[in-house]
């Protein structure tokens, strides 16, 4: 800009005697040139200003992508959890423990079930993304002198529609509590239902196919495949399939503070010589096996509560199942002492027609500080044995509803860590009235992944 | 007599005959937060289907993965959520049960505000014995209304990928929603002049970003450990704190309990300020414009 306007003084001093038109028309075209350089330079600034702002975006996002800030610690490594668990319980010395009139789920524990202190097993749990279709999940439980394998499976997570596929084995979804790890359990102990059907929860070696519904009312649909591995099933060494699975859920919000989901499910097994033990009527030890169908249906419903939807100060939760199960074969019985119905073996046709429900109800009155309630009781209803019923022949499958009463207070430092006691009178069995204690804790390591409704 | 027996290749073929026919014409947007449920608003106006998965009070950082918010998550083509952690405790639930590649990680319409701003407070020392770190830094951003500009770009511009047939408008929406917001943002530090260096307690640290923003100066936080709720024998700490270094008010956001603020507000002679934090926190927080001018309002009435 100045030097066409020192070129401008110059000429005007050189040439003072040009005529005025010559020198008017040279200043116009002088005037053209600055006027066109102004623009120039203005656009190259506006450039310039365009290209500042754009690299302090990509600087922006550089350090969001950067290395420095990752998104989950340990960059690919899988997430990794661990979860040690152990109680006290002050129980009766009890020669023996049973659910009287049911033929039940063999002991699951992980060394947890004695008396005085003892340690659970501690719950070590790998998951992460295979690739962009996959995610697997590891978890394996450390007990003494065996480790065992309670989930491994993967997962699509590209499928979309709604649809997933697990494959592995997994935690059955029937039902509510059977997805939980006992870690996840309100209670320090199992509740009858549960204890009865499936030892623990139910876990399939197979596969499960899930379809969420496009509604806003959550809405979804599940079917399963196993190898029946564990009771109510057998493992049958066939190529074939014996557990199948169904199971729908149906959820959703009350106003701003109530939330529920209900659901039902069934479970088809064929248990194939599957052991059975029981006292008969005259306190002689029987053995044998049940082959036949088992058929369990599974309604179940949670509500939760929290004001505003903040569960963090005070909140409430109410759960219960109830459950059907249906058994029909052959029992074969045997045992060597005389004077029994089974001595000498006998196969003959057995017959169940049961239930039963849990209710439990847990409240948190303040920051972490939980009360909670939980009844379980059990419905011995028909078993018939060789024609007659099941307890004129077995004490074991006597005609005796169990059930069992639960109050337990915990309390959580944080998220990750909680102390429970509980008090549970137990009558699970026939003739017996027991008042069992327990200090519980929980404590869970690591990348806990969240935990589902 | 004939009674229906459900198989499990009857229960496949009822879930395929309700299988989904529906088109859906607005982009379906499912928000972790209300301040990202109203700035998607503000891009799309009538052209998208926003769904805010928390209200203003309810802590983003504990939220029940409840079904409902799988149901919503199921059918949005869009997820946009703070990130940095802040939802570790629930979202991976509701992304895995949803059923949804669209929303995924590595997706287009998997998108966290925390990736488009500078985090401050990156922890040195990652440890559970520190309370509730996040490792990214501290994910409650939307307290400066400069990285409500920031998330906006970049979001625009991934709403306009997401729906080309609406880029356009998306774009003017953003360039009109910008201007007004950039003329805000220099009417609230003008207001909000007399705070600069002004001394603050907060209960929770989830306003490092507002801060930094007005030059407030934090002099004591009331929680002992980020996400620990405070006890009597750490408030009793902050106050013999304050005797020394004085503050003049406590901030708090909407959905934090009162009581901890207001015990410190009366036992040490400051001002308990409750600020929206979000959109929907308090009355006149029904929009983003709304968020801040309350908020610049209550700080103000604070320092009096």
């Amino acid at each position: 800009m100045l030097r066409p306007a020192l070129l401008v003084a110059a000429l005007a001093a050189a040439l003072p005697a040009q005529a005025d038109t010559e020198l008017d028309a040279l200043r116009a075209e002088l005037k053209d040139l600055k006027a066109a350089y102004e623009a120039r330079i203005q656009a190259l600034e506006t450039r310039l200003q365009q290209a500042e702002a754009k690299t302090d975006r990509v600087a922006v996002q550089a350090r969001a992508a950067s290395p420095e800030s990752p998104a989950r610690g340990g960059g690919f490594n899988p997430d990794v959890s661990l979860i040690l668990q152990g109680k006290y319980a002050h129980l009766e010395d009890r020669e023996e423990r049973g659910i009287s009139g049911f033929m039940g789920a063999g002991e699951h524990s992980h060394g947890g079930s004695g008396r005085g202190f003892s340690v659970d097993g501690s719950e070590l749990v790998l998951s992460a993304s295979v690739d962009p279709y996959l995610r697997g999940h590891l978890n394996a439980v450390l007990a003494d002198g065996e480790v065992e394998v309670e989930e491994a499976w993967f997962q699509t997570t590209g499928l979309g529609q709604g649809v997933s596929i697990k494959g592995g084995r997994y935690k059955s979804g029937i039902g509510y509590q059977n997805e939980q790890h006992p870690h996840a359990w309100d209670f320090a102990t199992n509740n009858l239902v549960y204890e009865v059907l499936f030892g623990e929860g139910y876990v399939q070696d197979g596969l499960q196919l899930k379809w969420l519904a496009p509604t806003d009312t959550f809405l979804e649909f599940g079917a399963e495949l196993g190898a029946g591995g564990a009771f109510p099933s057998t493992n049958n060494d066939s190529n074939g399939v014996s557990s199948v699975a169904l199971f729908g859920h149906v959820g959703g919000d009350v106003g701003v503070s109530n939330s529920w989901r209900a659901g039902l499910s069934w479970l088809r097994a064929k248990p194939r010589a599957r052991a059975f033990e029981g006292h008969d009527v005259n306190e002689i030890e029987t053995e044998g096996d049940f082959s036949g169908k088992s058929r369990t249906w599974l309604a179940d419903f949670v509500w939760k509560w929290a004001p505003n939807g903040n569960p963090t100060q005070q909140n409430f939760k109410l759960a219960a199942e109830y459950f059907q199960r249906k058994e029909s074969g052959a029992l074969f019985c045997d045992t060597a002492e005389l004077g029994s119905a089974c001595t000498g073996g006998l196969t003959a046709p057995f017959d169940s027609d049961q239930s039963g429900l849990y209710v439990q109800a847990v409240y948190q009155f303040m920051p972490q500080w939980r009360a909670g309630y939980r009844h379980d009781r059990l419905f011995r209803g028909d078993v018939a044995f060789n024609g007659a019923d099941a307890g004129d022949v077995f004490e074991s499958l006597a005609d005796y509803d169990p059930r069992r009463h639960s109050l337990m207070l915990d309390y959580s430092p944080s998220e990750f860590s909680r102390l429970r006691l509980q008090y549970t009178l137990d009558q699970a069995m026939e003739g017996v009235d027991e008042n069992q204690f327990y200090v519980q804790y929980i404590m869970s390591l690591g990348s806990h992944g969240a935990h589902k409704f | 007599m004939t009674t229906f027996k459900p198989t499990w290749q009857a229960g496949l073929f009822a879930a395929a005959l309700v299988l989904p026919g529906a088109a859906q014409a607005a982009l379906k947007v499912f928000t972790c937060e209300p301040e990202w449920a109203a700035l998607v608003r503000e891009i799309g106006g009538d052209k998208v289907n926003v769904y805010a998965a928390t209200t203003a009070l309810q802590d983003p950082h504990r939220i029940e993965a409840r079904p409902s918010l799988i149901a919503r998550a199921r059918s949005a083509s869009l997820l946009v959520c703070t990130g940095a952690e802040l939802e570790i405790g629930w979202l991976p639930v509701i992304l895995a049960e949803s059923g949804n590649r669209a929303i995924q990680a590595g997706q287009p319409g998997q998108f966290f505000a925390a990736d488009f701003v500078p985090l401050l407070e990156k922890p040195t020392v990652l440890d559970r014995a520190e309370g509730d770190v996040h490792a990214a830094g501290n994910p409650h951003l939307q307290t400066d209304p400069r990285n409500i500009a920031r998330v906006g770009e970049a979001l625009a511009a991934r709403m306009a990928r997401l729906d080309p047939a609406e880029a356009a408008f998306y774009r003017s929406r953003w360039a009109d929603f910008s201007a007004r917001w950039n003329a805000s943002i220099a009417r609230w530090e003008k207001e909000a002049a007399p705070l600069r260096g002004a001394p603050v307690v907060v209960q929770h640290r989830a306003f490092p970003y507002l801060q930094a923003w007005l030059g407030l100066k934090e002099v004591a936080v009331l929680e002992p450990k980020p996400g620990v709720e405070p006890s009597l024998a750490s408030l009793a700490t902050v106050k013999s704190r304050l005797a020394a270094t004085p503050a003049k008010m406590v901030l708090r956001a909407a959905y934090q309990p009162a009581r901890p603020s207001e015990w410190i507000a009366s036992q040490a002679g400051l001002k308990a300020v409750t600020l929206p934090f979000t959109v929907g926190g308090d009355a006149q927080s029904d929009d983003l414009f709304g968020l801040f001018d309350s908020t610049v309002s209550k700080l103000l009435a604070g320092l009096n």
